[in-house]
């Protein structure tokens, strides 16, 4: 009854050797990517990948989570029996775990057998999900039903092991079977209580059966590990310590200098860690089950786009390694491989996938980078971008609306210029606010508002500029760079220190963008200002509202997802009128896009269910009396999308428009 | 064969304001932006160049910061790109100009290429004349093809274009040889957005400067004295106070009709 090490040490070099090729044939493809610094901070970076990698958070958020959760400890666990196993089958004499001391056996016997069902049962039930109600349609892919089955191969062959070697012991020891595995039974309970199942004469044969089918299983599983989507094994560890460190709400910065190239359209001008993300992806697909292109028929689906990314890698390899133009483009509609340009515009840029991705793949600024060689390199987009672009970059404002209106809306007013000797804050009242009919009225409750608590305030008027965040987001980043360096010298020269912003598109941009052009500005959503208002007693409620009756609140992804502000407004509407506002089913950081970031305000949508409608009918479930916002965008996407509902007896107000009915009237 | 696209630096604004004391435009703090029908033009010079490999002139007559407008076309891909600009070329109107234009045209003619096509906009939206391109034909003795919303054919070896016009409520398809001068309209194409690199590209490429003295006219012709035209007055017509109709939040089927009734009564819609 011993393992046959002639035969199994060459299987395991070969095994050995065929997942030391694999492995470096796909790291060194890492190694293609450029540069970029990810090994600041180490300290923060073991402590993320401790939390998300081993403590597995972002996983366990989901249902099924904690299956995957078990099956990764008791792997860990398992580690120990299968190296055993390994050394075993190398010396079949010397190394065996009994041979340890018994406190140290005893529990690590224990532990791996107990490991060894937990983790049958979590593949099984991972099989069964999969077959019932997988996912995704598309997860119920051989490969997958392959792997489970391969792991509950492993397992069983090594409860066939531990039982026959039980047996064999009690057997020979002529013990009382009873008492000999009631005692097995407290170190090995469920090899135990198989091995008193099992018949003598045939010990040796099923032992052998399963020393071999768990040898060779296991061998398979190594060499077919860096092969498959289960390379995230060895890879989502170190993604995890990889990750960006701040939220992902911005994208890098390019150099305008000649001869350079611009955005992204083969592999290999992703940066490396663009390219690790690609192989650390499991297809777990929470990232297309959040993502709004995806849920309402687009073409977009951020899995996709990693997979794609990484299929690219692995066709075009060769002829990139020797410098030559990869064969399958990146960007097109050539299958596998390939990211059309129809879900490349697509994205809304709301965060949803990197927000659900457990081992934090970043999927929204390797869409923009496409975008950015679309429109950079090759000036392709939908046509109706050339006239916004053209605009931004002639008036600075989404319409083409002459600069000279921007300070129009605030009509009779008495609005300050500001001043950095006699105003505090700086509002910024974006091209929304400035000249959208709509949110005018948002820009005049606030600007009320701030003068019924004394706040210091003044405007740019003309002087105001867009602040980009359309253009960045749709991928020209050649007219932000010139915009954010106009209004990064308009700030600077006028001494501007604190912003308020009613926008949460202008809110990230001055707050995140701006940062790369070293201006470090106190920016605060007007929500957060009125809550802060409130609490400090600059604000006095008298009375409460209950104009708007029954309040339902949506969350700006750029304001919630992209900058962590989810209470603000929530506070806001519990002052103004007592009592916390309705939640939608998706909501916080779970919350679905209105439809418009990302530059998707501008454009038309072609394909599928149309977002703001998707969402609308959310939000009708609720049965609202009013739709509460904290964005111009949300605000135009849901009057929108109740008036082609025929609901527009339902109201849609922002935050400051619901503090002003409580404060002003 | 060259084609030479005339473009022009025009303010950027509807609401331009007239100085009423010396009738001329309040160009104050008005950015400058290529007259929208020339970007028509200019595309579709670049568009035959794409297609048939013909070489693209871009030039402008006006003040040294015009060159901006040419630098634009530089990044749009024109292969030269030349500014017209000289004191005695000021103040000039449409004839004055077209003169200017047409000595810039048959100097590329003979020095660089022959020049197959001039390309106009249909006019600039500050003068609004549309008498420039006409003007350049008829001084070069190029055939004159106004109003082209379509180019049909271009036929290099036949020595030919055939061009479809808008005029109103019909289209004319019309043939004629080369060299001819074409005045295009916003519906001939979408102008190309320009592409990264060659903007870069164009920031340090050259806008050649011709004043009188590479073109040497006869200062008669040209400027202020070579302008016949004089300008008595301009002034922004008086509109008529408009009538509100109904209540169109309150009642908006009702005031539709009413405001189908009143345009009836005024023989305003076609039956």
């Amino acid at each position: 009854m011993t393992p046959n090490p002639t035969i199994f040490i060459p299987l395991l070099l070969a095994a050995l050797a065929v997942f030391a090729w694999s492995c470096w044939k796909r790291f060194s493809l890492i190694s293609l990517g450029q540069a970029e610094e990810r090994f600041d901070n180490i300290g923060t970076r073991i402590k993320d990948m401790l939390l998300y990698a081993f403590g597995q958070k972002r996983v366990l958020a989901k249902p099924f989570g904690f299956n995957h959760f078990v099956i990764f400890w008791t792997f860990i666990i398992l580690i120990v029996a299968n190296t055993e196993f390994i050394l075993n089958g190398i010396f079949p004499h010397t190394i065996k775990l009994i041979k340890l001391p018994f406190e140290l056996y005893v529990p690590l016997a224990f532990m791996i057998d107990i490991a060894s069902l937990l983790a049958l049962v979590a593949v099984s039930v991972a099989a069964v999900r999969r077959i019932i109600a997988p996912p995704y349609p598309e997860a119920r892919t051989p490969e997958a039903f392959f792997i489970l089955g391969l792991i509950a191969i492993l397992m069983l062959a090594s409860f066939g092991l531990n039982a026959t070697e039980l047996a064999n012991v009690m057997f020979k020891s002529n013990a009382d079977p009873a008492s000999f595995l009631f005692t097995a039974q407290k170190i090995m309970p469920v090899s135990a209580q198989l091995a008193g199942m099992l018949p003598q004469m045939h010990l040796g044969t099923i032992h052998t059966i399963s020393w071999w089918a768990h040898a060779l299983s296991l061998l398979a599983f190594i060499c077919y590990l860096p092969n498959s989507k289960h390379m995230h094994i060895l890879t989502a560890i170190p993604n995890c310590f990889f990750m960006r460190l701040e939220k992902p709400n911005t994208q890098i910065r390019e150099d305008f200098a000649i001869g350079n190239s611009f955005g992204v359209d083969q592999v290999d001008r992703y940066s490396w860690k663009d390219l690790l993300d690609s192989f650390s992806c499991t297809e777990c697909g929470r990232c297309q089950n959040v993502c709004p292109a995806t849920i309402t028929g687009k073409p977009l689906n951020p899995r996709g786009v990693i997979h794609d990314i990484k299929v690219n890698l692995l066709k075009n390899c060769s002829r990139l390694k020797m410098g030559e133009k990869p064969e399958t483009p990146l960007i097109g509609d050539n299958g596998e491989g390939s990211i059309s340009e129809e879900a490349i515009w697509g994205c809304t840029t709301c965060g949803a996938c990197m927000e659900a991705c457990p081992v934090f793949i970043e999927q929204m600024p390797k869409i923009i980078q496409l975008r950015r060689h679309l429109v950079e390199t090759d000036a392709r987009f939908p046509e109706e971008l050339l006239n916004l672009f053209e605009n931004m970059e002639g008036r600075s404002n989404p319409w083409g609306i002459a600069p000279t209106e921007r300070s129009k809306w605030c009509g009779q007013m008495n609005v300050k210029t500001f001043d950095k000797e006699t105003t505090e804050y700086l509002f910024y009242v974006g091209c929304a606010g400035s000249f959208d009919s709509r949110s005018k009225h948002v820009s005049v409750a606030l600007a009320q508002l701030l003068d019924r608590a004394g706040v210091s305030w003044g405007i740019l008027g003309k002087d105001e500029k867009c602040c980009g965040d359309s253009v960045r987001r749709l991928g020209n980043e050649f007219v932000f760079d010139r915009m954010a360096r106009e209004n990064v010298a308009t700030f600077i020269e006028k001494g501007i220190k604190k912003v308020i912003t009613q926008c949460p598109h202008c809110f990230t941009t001055l707050k995140n963008d701006y940062r790369q052009y070293g201006l470090e500005l106190e920016v605060i959503h007007h929500s957060e200002l009125l809550r802060n208002l409130v609490q400090d007693g600059y604000l006095k409620l008298e009375k409460t509202t209950q104009e708007m009756g029954a309040l339902l609140i949506h969350d700006s992804c750029y304001l919630g997802r992209h900058n962590d502000v989810y209470d603000a407004p929530r506070e806001v509407i519990q002052a103004a009128t007592g009592n916390a506002p309705a939640e939608m089913e998706r909501n916080r950081n779970n919350a679905f896009c209105c439809g418009a970031g990302g530059g998707r305000m501008w454009m038309e949508e072609h394909t599928g269910e149309r977002i703001n409608l998707t969402r609308v009918k959310e939000a009708l479930l609720k049965k609202p009396d009013t739709i509460c916002v904290a964005c111009p965008y949300c605000l135009t996407m849901f009057e929108d999308g109740l008036k082609d509902l025929k609901a527009d007896n339902i109201i849609v107000r922002d935050v400051a428009e619901v503090m002003a009915e409580a404060v002003l009237r | 064969m060259l084609i030479v696209c005339c473009i022009k630096q025009v303010p950027d604004t509807t609401q331009v304001q007239i100085d009423p004391v010396t009738n001329t435009l309040v160009r104050d703090g008005i950015p400058f932006i290529v007259n929208p029908y020339d970007t028509h033009a200019l595309e579709e010079a670049l568009r035959l160049k794409d297609r048939f490999g013909c070489k693209v002139a871009a030039i402008s007559m006006g003040p040294p910061n015009a060159e901006g407008t040419l630098k634009k076309a530089l990044a749009l891909g024109v292969d030269y790109a030349i500014l017209l600009s000289d004191r005695v070329f000021g103040g000039a109107d449409t004839l004055a100009t077209s003169n200017v234009l047409s000595a810039a045209i048959s100097k590329l003619d003979s020095e660089v290429d022959k020049v197959g096509l001039v390309l106009c906009g249909k006019q600039t939206i500050d003068g609004d004349t549309a008498q420039v391109g006409p003007g350049i034909a008829s001084r070069l003795g190029f055939q004159q093809l106004t109003l082209v919303d379509k180019v049909v054919d271009f036929d290099l070896s036949g020595n030919k274009i055939r061009v479809s016009r808008k005029l109103e409520g019909r289209h004319e398809i019309v043939e004629a040889p080369l060299p001819a001068m074409l005045t295009v309209v916003r519906e001939l194409n979408r102008p190309r957005y320009p592409k990264v690199p060659m903007r870069l590209a164009a920031v340090d490429a050259v806008v050649e400067l011709w004043n009188n003295q590479v073109l040497k006219l006869d200062e008669q012709k040209i400027g202020l004295k070579g302008s016949p035209t004089w300008v008595s007055k301009i002034f922004s017509p008086e509109r008529d106070k408009g009538e509100i109709l109904g209540d169109g939040y309150a009642d908006p089927e009702g005031t539709a009709a009413l405001l189908i009734e009143k345009l009836m009564a005024k023989d305003m819609l076609p039956l």
